[in-house]
């Protein structure tokens, strides 16, 4: 559960833009979270509300774009869909997957005013 | 400010899903506010985990000019880490300078374990955070004197999830999984088992007292990580220690090499 050092991590990333910009608010902040990143959409949502109290965050809707995960085999070359327990390449059972997303995790824009 | 992660403070999860104030200010407050400049939209395309990265590889840099090899170990509680290191202080201390951080979300009793054997270490207590950060590593290590280093040990908090976002400018990653756990450990934490180059399969001198399938835990580690290195050890017996001071000798000889 490090996802409320994450969340902070949005929310100081996303108010030092804001000042920059020399907004008054955050209306909404989206975020990129792929499956594979190892972070929980659902934990960061519970996270933020704590962590934008007293903040430019505090009326801020989060936006969380999830990316699935997608593998290339490394023997085959066939393109598969990953979650965290796919380890084999179901064309050749292959274990060279080689990850072509889902491990995003980065803030990608917010609406100011 | 060490500390970025508060799990286990978090207890109350009942209402994350209700989010109908949020969409108050759409409206209702929205006339409460100067419109001296109108609502626009921000491309920020920042990395979350940035900052550590950044921390991180300055630490990296730091630990190459000083042609010093480190090891960031992870792994679940009572997996070993602490005694693997006792072990290899004592018996490689004569032949290379090492430093320890431990890392602890209390206790400073791994840290006074380590410093009975003579090495010096640093303790650093994450109170509630569950991983080491690249912050606290940059810090932990104004403690040493670099110049004199070797190989720099990271033991890192018990917890097979958390520390695996988490670069600490470590050459490699090492997982501990000791045969009193699950073989299916890989599988169940592959994030981990996946960002480790090295695991050491440790207490196999219990393995006749148990039931744990150690190749059924091999084949699940080499799905998860093919290219991962294994080895069998235990500290109580000495088993397959060896094979873990040869790699270590080896990784020590060409990161001095890289630096000089
Ligand atoms: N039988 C056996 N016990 C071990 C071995 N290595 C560690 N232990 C025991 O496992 C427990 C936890 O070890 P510790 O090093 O504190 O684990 P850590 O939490 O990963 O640092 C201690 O009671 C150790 O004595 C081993 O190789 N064999
Ligand atoms: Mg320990
Ligand atoms: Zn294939």
């Amino acid at each position: 559960m490090h996802e409320l050092g994450i969340t902070k991590n949005i929310v100081d990333i996303a108010e030092r833009n804001a000042r920059e910009q020399g907004a008054q608010r955050v209306l909404t902040v989206t975020v990129t979270v792929g499956d594979l990143s190892g972070v929980v959409a659902d934990a960061v949502e519970f996270c933020f509300e704590v962590c934008i109290q007293g903040t430019l965050l505090e009326q801020a809707r989060l936006i969380i774009e999830r990316v699935e995960g997608k593998g290339r085999c490394r023997e085959c070359g066939a393109e598969t869909a990953m979650d965290t327990m796919t380890f084999s390449c179901p064309a050749c059972g292959s274990f060279a997957l080689d990850r072509l997303a889902g491990e995003e995790l980065s803030i990608k824009e917010m609406e100011i005013e | 400010m060490c500390i970025d992660c508060g799990c286990g403070s978090q207890t109350e999860h009942h209402h994350h899903h209700d989010h109908d104030h949020h969409h108050e200010h759409d409206h209702d407050k929205a006339h409460d506010h100067h419109h001296d400049q109108p609502a626009r939209t921000v491309r920020i395309e920042e990395d979350l985990l940035a900052k550590n990265n950044r921390l991180a590889s300055g630490n990296r840099a730091l630990f190459r000019e000083h042609g010093i090899f480190t090891l960031n170990l992870v792994s679940s509680p009572g997996s070993g880490k602490t005694s693997i290191l006792e072990k290899t202080l004592r018996d490689l201390q004569s032949e290379m300078h090492f430093a320890v951080l431990e890392g602890d979300q209390q206790t400073a009793n791994d840290a006074d374990r380590i410093a009975a054997t003579g090495v010096p270490v640093h303790q650093i207590n994450t109170g509630a955070g569950c991983h080491l950060d690249a912050h606290m590593v940059a810090h932990g290590v104004e403690h040493f004197h670099l110049d004199k280093l070797d190989i720099l040990m990271i033991e890192n908090v018990g917890n097979l999830v958390c520390p695996a976002s988490f670069d600490l400018g470590e050459d490699h990653k090492v997982a501990v999984l000791s045969v009193t756990e699950g073989e299916d450990k890989p599988l169940k934490y592959p994030h981990m088992f996946r960002a480790a180059d090295l695991m050491l399969i440790n207490k196999v001198d219990l393995l006749p007292y148990l039931s744990f399938d150690l190749n059924r835990c091999l084949a699940y580690a080499r799905q998860i990580n093919p290219d991962m290195r294994i080895i069998e050890m235990s500290c109580v017996s000495g088993v397959g220690m060896e094979e873990w001071y040869a790699w270590l000798r080896q990784q020590v000889t060409q990161k001095q090499l890289k630096a000089s």
